[in-house]
């Protein structure tokens, strides 16, 4: 036996792949330069986008961000090309808050505590409705901190004494959050603990506190219409019993409707005289910039929601009439551009209603936005309700569910979560269509940048201001759609 | 068969109106319908009431007074002693102008970006997605402005012309200043005339003979054109040959057309400077441009997605199947992959064309004259008639949309796949 062999016993070490396919060399040679074409085509943008950043930067990076005028703009610059930066330092707060006081005129308060606090708040109001990421008790300490800004915002000792029990409510509730784990927490509640209150409930009361915050007034008026919910649920439970959850609906409805109607002034009254407490109030008309876009989209989204889901429903309905109208008043809405409910909200709202009736124009804006909205919202709840397969409804019927509980336990629940993804691109479509109001002369980045203009010291200023506007709406929108995004994946159950 | 869910045939009670559910439904839609009318009597009576009030009555007879304004765009004759409806009728026609010219440019434009975001090259793909983002990131109002602010502050004056600092473009044809751009117009030597449809009246309607003529000679060689196709189609069934056709086709186009072409006396009129400003030729005010440019770039993006959408959904087996058939890659696109990513692709396309229309409403913001600006704006505003002037609107765009879906909508009946 001789120790030679023919057959490797062994293998070779693997030789590296040639320097021109790894690396970004092999990068580059993959993606950009396989063919002739793309090499063009990859040669000509490279080409593009030289020049369009070689015009922007230099303009983009121009020292003229402590100017007061465009002329010192001008002198800044001697004769080369570059923004006016100086406009965006002098106005941007007025671009974000429009008129809303801030403490520059005499005998007022600094308020802008009051729209930074509601925008806060709407983020710890949306979480639990959004995100599934977050823990009951991190929404809790959010909310504390966001409390505590407010507390701070108010000043007096009063107030930094709430901040401090606030930050240390806030402080031990975020400790324990991160120091135990969700397992041991699950142990914990199993033997007994207490849980902390779902954290739904102040997304509820969200939508009454945010009118308070920013239109001021009373706190009763605002506790007043919330209690005119808890009544109709009260009247619902009590009744639902005794008559029957139709009749008891419509009992709990009219509950509802003569509290709002009749009595909520003379309660309103009572507590103020009992306990007065408000904030300072504030005209609709001293709204405007981003804080006025922000506000109308998220009204109009908040309410909207409800309201379509009810005419969708009427869309999907076996009801005739029911139906008719809701796919009547669905495409009507869907069929006329917005300006034309814009022109409604500014000329004709008020001849529909009662002869002296006048209220501002930024709520009737806020109705003619909210039905507009309504009507596309209807359509993605639908979508939403299309997509559910007939067995779920055909479950739900031999479970012996009545419509609405059928609806409420399984049908909402699912085509809600289905349409999340097109709720937030109708909200960020109607965010965008509020700078529809600058043109019936409400005060909105775009109808304030052209009162900007108007300004002696500004006449001329275009591209900053523009610039300006377009590149915080991409914020929004673009962070919003991203999240559509996120969403999407994860809502994607993988049935397919 | 009796069973036990049979309704037992008792006596009509009152309180089966509720409970009942064979009588339920009728109470609620009742019970609805009484709300909506109730609704829409107290707004009625309100408005009644309001206009009495204000010492308006209600009617259209203001449609019929001179509109005493002028209106710079327009597509046929008007001076303002016309009447408010011929003012609407031209911006009427300025809407559906600047719609069918933005729907165009806007297709061809998301179409290209959609497949060039699918591209295998990084860069392009890239570039494509920053476009999308950030055309559709933006409100559409924002982009109109912008945009009629570059053409504004960046193009030349006229007087720039003048002075030699700018000169016309392609071939001393088109002239771009900041007033516009004038293009050639096409002139005929021995013109047919118009048809006057309307005789006198408010819609009076002039329709080109010339133009009748081309496009008849026109249609029918592409008629022709089709009947060659079809009888090349047969002879390849029939002996598996393809008869080469193609100089027959183009022919039968072009021969006839430009005979027409020759016989009017086709010739160009351009833009020339005269005074302190271009005369000759077609102006295309800066007004319609942006409008049409920012509505294009705007649904541009959101085509592109639903382009892009369309194409990732048909599945890659069917461009393997193509591949296996032995078809090259754009016969792949053309007769597999675009046949099918269409039927995804139109009914989203539709209702971005009735947005592109919808949106075509904020001519207002660059005083484009659109039917927004005419009878929703200085009609509105000069006859204090909000009522008519605002249903009016809403009527036209509603009869728009209605239209527009309509055809669309079966189109894509036509196009839909046929299900056994």
């Amino acid at each position: 036996m001789s120790d030679m062999s023919y057959v490797r016993s062994d293998m070779l070490p693997e030789r590296t792949p040639p320097a021109s396919s790894v690396g970004f060399v092999g990068w580059a040679r993959a993606n950009l330069f396989n063919g002739v074409v793309n090499s063009i085509l990859t040669i000509v943008s490279l080409v593009l986008i030289f020049f369009v950043l070689a015009a922007l930067l230099p303009w983009l990076f121009s020292p003229t961000w402590n100017s007061g005028s465009l002329n010192e703009c001008r002198e800044i610059l001697n004769g080369h090309e570059g923004a006016c930066w100086g406009v965006i330092h002098e106005r941007w707060q007025q671009l974000l808050y429009g008129f809303y006081p801030n403490g520059s005129e005499a005998g007022t308060v600094d308020q802008r505590w009051r729209p930074n606090l509601a925008f806060l708040l709407l983020f710890v109001a949306v979480i639990p409705v959004l995100f599934n990421m977050i823990s009951r008790r991190m929404n809790w300490v959010l909310l504390l901190v966001a409390l505590s800004y407010g507390a701070y915002a108010v000043g007096g000792t009063l107030g930094m004494i709430t901040v401090v029990v606030l930050l240390a409510a806030a402080v031990i509730v975020g400790y324990k959050a991160f120091s135990t784990d969700k397992a041991a927490r699950a142990a914990e509640i199993e033997a007994g603990a207490k849980r902390l209150p779902n954290p739904l409930i102040f997304s509820a009361i969200f939508p009454f506190v945010v009118p308070f915050l920013l239109w001021g007034g009373s706190i009763w008026v605002f506790v007043g219409a919330a209690l005119g919910f808890v009544l109709a649920g009260l009247a619902y439970r009590y009744l639902s019993a005794a008559v029957g959850s139709l009749a008891g609906m419509i009992i709990s409805v009219l509950v509802a409707i003569v509290w709002w109607l009749f009595l909520i002034g003379p309660f309103a009254s009572a507590m103020d005289a009992i306990l007065p407490i408000a904030l300072e109030q504030i005209e609709s008309r001293k709204f405007g910039g981003f804080m006025l876009s922000i506000t109308i989209g998220v009204v109009a989204i908040g309410i909207s929601l409800p309201i379509g889901i009810v005419l969708a429903l009427g869309r999907q309905s076996d009801l005739l009439i029911v139906k008719a109208l809701s796919v009547g008043f669905i495409e009507f809405i869907r069929g006329v551009p917005l300006i034309t409910l814009l022109f409604v909200a500014s000329t004709l709202l008020n001849i529909f209603l009662p002869p002296g009736t006048n209220f501002d124009i930024i709520l009737r804006v806020l109705i003619m936005v909210t039905l507009f909205a309504s009507a596309y919202m209807a359509e993605v709840v639908r979508g939403g309700l299309a997509a559910l397969p007939k067995g779920q409804y055909e479950a739900a019927d031999a479970l012996g569910l009545d419509y609405w509980k059928a609806q409420r336990l399984i049908i909402m629940p699912q085509a809600l979560k289905i349409s999340i993804p097109g709720i937030v691109s109708t909200f960020i479509g109607v965010f965008k269509d509020t700078v529809l109001v600058s043109i019936i002369g409400l005060l909105d980045p775009l109808g304030l940048s052209n009162a900007i203009r108007a300004d002696q010291a500004w006449n001329g200023v275009v591209w900053e201001l523009y610039g300006f506007i377009a590149f915080m709406f991409f914020v929004f929108c673009f962070s919003m759609s991203r999240y559509s995004m996120y969403l999407e994946r994860r809502l994607r159950t993988g049935h397919k | 068969m009796t069973t036990t869910t049979d309704p037992h045939q008792g006596q009509f009670r009152l309180s089966m109106l509720l409970y009942d559910s064979r009588y339920r439904s009728m109470t609620i839609q009742i019970i609805a319908l009484i709300g909506f009318l109730l609704l829409l009597g107290w707004i009625f009576s309100n408005t009644a009431q309001n206009l009495t009030d204000l010492g308006k009555e209600p009617s259209f007879r203001f449609m019929g007074e001179p509109a005493g304004y002028d209106i710079n765009q327009r597509l046929l004759e008007y001076s303002n002693q016309d009447t408010h409806l011929r003012a609407a009728l031209i911006g009427l026609l300025n809407t559906l102008l600047v719609a069918a010219l933005g729907c165009i440019t806007a297709t061809v434009l998301g179409v290209i970006i959609g497949v060039l975001r699918l591209s295998p090259n990084w860069i392009i793909s890239r570039l494509s997605a920053v476009y999308v983002e950030m055309f559709r990131n933006v409100p559409v109002l924002l982009w109109i402005v912008f945009i009629m602010a570059i053409l504004i502050e960046t193009l030349p004056s006229p007087s720039a012309f003048r002075k030699g600092e700018a000169s016309l473009s392609l071939w001393d044809s088109v002239a771009v200043t900041n007033r516009g751009i004038y293009i050639p117009e096409p002139l005929f030597t021995n013109t047919l005339g118009n048809l006057h449809l309307f005789g006198n009246s408010s819609l009076r309607f002039d329709v080109s003979l010339d133009l009748i003529a081309i496009l008849a000679v026109f249609i029918g060689g592409l008629l022709t054109s089709g009947l060659i196709k079809r009888r090349a189609d047969h002879t390849q069934e029939a002996t598996g040959t393809r008869p080469t056709t193609w100089y027959w086709r183009l022919g039968v186009v072009v021969i006839p057309t430009s005979i027409v072409l020759v016989l009017l006396g086709l010739h160009w009129g351009y833009p020339e400077l005269k005074g302190f400003n271009f005369k000759g030729g077609t102006h295309l005010r800066n007004s319609l441009i942006a409008l049409w440019l920012a509505l294009s770039v705007y649904t541009a993006a959101f085509i592109a997605e639903i382009v892009r959408a369309g194409i990732l959904a048909i599945s890659k087996g069917q461009s393997e199947a193509a591949g296996a058939l032995g078809l090259r890659s754009n016969r792949t696109m053309s007769l597999v992959i675009l046949p099918q990513a269409l039927r995804v692709i139109i009914p989203p396309l539709i209702s971005n064309y009735l947005n592109l229309t919808k949106n075509s409403s904020l001519a207002i913001a660059v005083g484009y004259m659109d039917i927004t600006g005419t009878l929703g704006g200085i009609t509105m505003n000069q006859t204090g008639r909000e009522l008519e002037t605002v249903l009016l609107l809403m009527l036209v765009y509603l009869a728009i949309s209605l239209t527009i879906s309509s055809v669309m909508n079966w189109y894509n009946e036509s196009v839909k796949l046929k299900e056994r």
